[in-house]
């Protein structure tokens, strides 16, 4: 019954895929705004089933419905199967034990999709031997770096470096893009090393590879070490010092400010929403090689993004977070929790104003973006006044497509930099040129 | 775990403290250093027991005591007329999360430091012996090849 329920939801709330926006600009767009779908679709189902979902900034808050890929997949498509057939299961289960009513389903639907969920189940009650299995290393491994989190970590460099006014180099993206991939790998392993414990008793992060023993700490700390390292020395030799600087900066402030913060004081999620502001600076710098006013912007939208994202999120785990003990704003200090959550969306808003004054991008953008930053201030806005589990939800589904269309949107209205050198050129002769340019 | 097995072996979550016990080989001429290093997994792993254990417990207990003494205070009972049992909304139930978070703030603070020292120490532990096993299968390798 429960379940059917929570499907309706899904229905819903499900996004519908085929909104592509007609730019030919760099296929990393697009496949940002499919993974935000996918990611949607993936909360849905998960927060619905499991009303514990966390998420982290730099990602971690992103990486929440990342956890397992393979598990959700699974779960998902039984939650699609057990639809048809609740009906029937719903009189049945009330009267019988649960693993009799499992029985009566495989019965009933004979599906095996639903058995792979239930060996699972059963595997997990099951004693299993602590020996590294070969072929499951790479999804392991991927689960411990948190890859889809990681993707998206370099799908926002990849707007930095997008966004940078110089002429595209396809090395230096590909290298820059690779080095940030690494280098967050590395960061997410070393903070699950960290979490051990504290993940096995939050339901979200119950299954990741260290707290099922699937690996060895040990090894854990090689693989962080064998990304990182790489990572960081193909950043700081292949692109820029600069980048690579910046990449073990924030390799650092994620692994030991960040993750230790998060069980000490509620400031930790300053630091993370400074976690995910990085990544596109690092973009911009390994295309430019300098630290200028657009880089700081484009760190200062995602640095603001954070805040609606990840605030939304934690209303829903208080319990959660309470009983493992992390200090989080929506535990201890609901009012600012939602206070900087509004504040930060209009932030969002004067942002969106700065970007043509700093050259980055043409006046149309902070008018073109300004129904979507609205309509996050209003769901800011609504959840510092209500305050309950719809508001919160509302604003966090809408932070996760506003992201990908506000980077989308923004590039599109990007400023050719050919444009910015005949800048003495009358308004209406400049603007005609960069009417061509941006035609695909 | 079966007899012949020569590793270690993990369990299902355990109900009260959501860890996964785990049962450790004791190599039949186990090294004095793979002998400290079993000892420290074994150590952390009761520590950790204990601990989450009782937080778990701790949290479920006076979740009820509060649930309760909310209910009185509104005048309801702890089951409504159907035999639902009656619990408070997200909005109530924050007071209690803050309090919990706030009255065990200073047990969290040392059981981090605790728990970051014993991963620290076991995963350096794991280092060495993997490479002690690696110099003996190296040497043991020459030697082979040198008969």
């Amino acid at each position: 019954g429960l379940f059917v329920w929570h499907l309706k939801n899904t229905g819903v709330r499900r996004i519908p895929c085929h909104h592509v926006p007609m730019f030919c600009a760099g296929g990393d767009r697009l496949i940002t705004f499919q993974y935000f779908n996918f990611l949607k679709r993936m909360y849905v189902t998960q927060y619905n089933k499991d009303l514990s979902q966390r998420a982290k900034p730099k990602s971690d808050s992103i990486a929440s419905p990342f956890s397992e890929l393979q598990q959700l997949d699974q779960e998902k498509r039984v939650l699609h199967k057990i639809r048809p057939i609740s009906p029937v299961q719903q009189p049945l289960s009330e009267t019988l034990s649960q693993s009799e009513s499992r029985e009566r389903e495989s019965a009933v639907e004979a599906e095996d999709l639903v058995t792979p969920v239930k060996a699972e189940c059963r595997d997990d009650r099951q004693w299993k031997e602590m020996k590294l299995q070969l072929e499951d290393l790479p999804g392991i491994l991927a689960r411990l770096s948190k890859i889809k989190l990681t993707a998206l970590v370099v799908s926002t460099a990849s707007a930095g470096f997008a966004m940078a006014p110089v002429p595209f180099d396809l090395t230096c993206f590909l290298l820059a893009s690779l080095g940030t991939g690494l280098a967050s790998c590395a960061a997410n392993s070393i903070n699950q090393f960290f979490e051990v414990p504290f993940d096995s008793n939050m339901n979200r992060t119950k299954n990741r590879p260290l707290v099922r023993g699937q690996i060895s700490p040990l090894l854990a700390v090689c693989f962080a070490a064998s990304c990182g390292v790489p990572g960081i020395a193909l950043l700081t030799l292949g692109v820029n010092p600069l980048t690579g600087a910046l990449g073990a900066f924030n390799i650092f402030l994620y692994t030991c400010c960040y993750t230790p913060m998060k069980r000490m004081s509620i400031a930790n999620t300053w630091v993370g929403a400074v976690v995910g502001a990085i990544p596109p600076v690092m973009g911009w710098t390994a295309a430019t090689g300098s630290l200028d006013a657009g880089a700081l912007l484009l760190g200062g939208i995602l640095y603001s993004w954070q805040f609606p994202h990840f605030n939304a999120l934690s209303w829903g785990l208080r319990e959660d977070y309470s009983r493992g003990g992390y200090c989080m704003m929506s535990v201890t200090h609901p009012a600012l929790c939602r206070r900087v959550a509004l504040r930060h969306c209009l932030a969002l808003i004067g942002l969106s104003t700065v970007a043509p004054v700093l050259d980055i991008t043409t006046w149309t953008f902070p008018i073109i973006s300004l129904p979507i930053n609205l309509y996050i201030s209003y769901l800011g806005f609504r959840f510092y006044r209500d305050a309950d589990r719809s508001s919160s939800r509302k604003l966090f589904f809408c932070s996760l497509w506003h992201l990908p269309m506000l980077l989308l949107v923004m590039f599109s209205c990007k400023k050719s930099f050919l444009e910015k050198e005949d800048k003495g050129d009358l308004l209406s002769g400049s603007h005609g040129r960069a009417m061509e340019m941006r035609l695909p | 775990p079966p007899a012949h097995s020569c590793n270690d072996w993990i369990g299902p979550p355990d109900k009260h403290s959501n860890l996964r016990p785990v049962i450790f080989y004791v190599p039949p001429e186990e090294s004095p250093l793979e002998r400290r290093l079993r000892e420290a997994r074994q150590e952390a792993q009761e520590c950790n027991q204990h601990f989450w254990a009782r937080q778990n417990h701790a949290f479920r207990q006076e979740k009820e005591e509060f649930i309760y003494s909310r209910l009185k205070a509104k005048g309801l009972e702890m089951r409504d007329k159907t035999g639902q049992k009656a619990t408070l909304n997200a909005e109530e139930m924050a007071d209690f999360y803050k309090d919990f978070l706030s009255k065990n703030f200073r047990k969290h603070m040392q059981y981090n430091r605790d728990w970051y020292k014993r991963n620290f120490t076991i995963t350096f532990l794991m280092g060495q012996v993997a490479l002690v096993r690696a110099l003996k299968w190296l040497r043991w390798k020459k030697k082979n090849i040198g008969n």
